[in-house]
């Protein structure tokens, strides 16, 4: 456990949540460096919530990736089909 | 001669024209041009087939060859343009955070998610994310599905979008922000 003083110092001095959120996002599109990866690290001590958001982030990500036809499916800026006439056009520029 | 195991081509249309138009949906977000995207997605595998390698389903396929041909479209089509606050929805990320930057946490801080895995099986879950999903500004919700469901790696999706790497992860830093809390207000199932 850290002590209350530490704790304090930390939510002071540290980085701000706003901005560990950043580097938690970055760090799924690019390697952070030991410097950023350090930052976060002490900050997780006394901050549970961007614990989590960066937990969170990984499940989203496994998420989308984990069933792509569930998604397409839910994708109804409708309409959901293509329509007959656009079907057609398909099918006739196949054939050619 | 090898094709491993697909169908007939004339069927594609018929078997799976849905399902890649819908897929074509989700990223585009435009009826003509995913349309469009069926259609050179069919044509590119029908001279792809003999190269069907037979590792993956028919279906995910041609979504693959898909995939290449939304990326393509968005190099050719896609024009300069300076990222604007609403598309870094600013108002909204700035609302999460008080004045140090740091949650409120009573009401904006992240919630404790209870086996986030068993929300994957409800239909309800997947329409909650899609609405999620909707809102979000339409560049970010595209750069968003190429990076996080299709997995183009940032460097590809800024030559496609002519973007920044900067401003591409700014994007999805927001995209992702929102997504997480809109989940967590409007899917229960998360939090208890």
């Amino acid at each position: 456990m850290v002590s209350g003083k530490l704790t304090e110092l930390l939510a002071k001095y540290g980085p701000p949540c706003s901005d560990v959120t950043r580097l938690l996002s970055e760090s799924l599109d690019r390697p952070l460096s030991v410097r950023e990866r350090l930052k976060v690290r002490v900050h997780y001590f006394i901050c549970v919530w961007c614990e989590r958001y960066g937990k969170q982030l990984h499940f989203l990500r496994t998420a989308v990736r984990s069933n792509p036809e569930r998604m397409a499916d839910q994708s109804a800026p409708e309409p959901g089909s293509l329509t007959p006439a656009a079907r057609n056009r398909i099918k006739e520029r196949l054939r050619q | 001669m090898r094709s491993g195991d697909l169908s007939d081509p004339q069927t594609w249309l018929e078997q799976h024209g849905d399902y890649l138009y819908r897929c074509a949906m989700l990223r585009v977000r435009d009826a003509t041009v995913a349309e469009e995207m069926v259609q050179e997605t069919l044509l590119a595998a029908f001279q792809a087939k003999d190269r069907f390698a037979g590792q993956s389903s028919e279906r995910s396929w041609l979504v693959g060859i898909m995939k290449h041909k939304i990326v393509d479209h968005f190099r050719k089509s896609v024009r300069e343009q300076p990222v604007s606050g609403d598309e870094l929805m600013n108002d909204e990320f700035m609302g999460l955070f008080d004045k140090d930057g740091h949650w409120k946490i009573e009401t904006t801080g992240p919630k404790e998610w209870m086996d986030p895995s068993s929300a994957l099986d409800k239909a309800q879950f997947w329409q909650v994310l899609k609405r999620c999903l909707d809102e979000l500004p339409p560049r970010t919700s595209r750069v968003f599905a190429l990076r996080e469901i299709d997995d183009v790696p940032s460097e590809e999706i800024c030559a496609a979008m002519k973007l920044t790497k900067s401003n591409l992860w700014v994007m999805l830093h927001r995209a992702r922000t929102h997504l997480r809390q809109c989940l967590e207000v409007n899917y229960k199932g998360l939090t208890s």
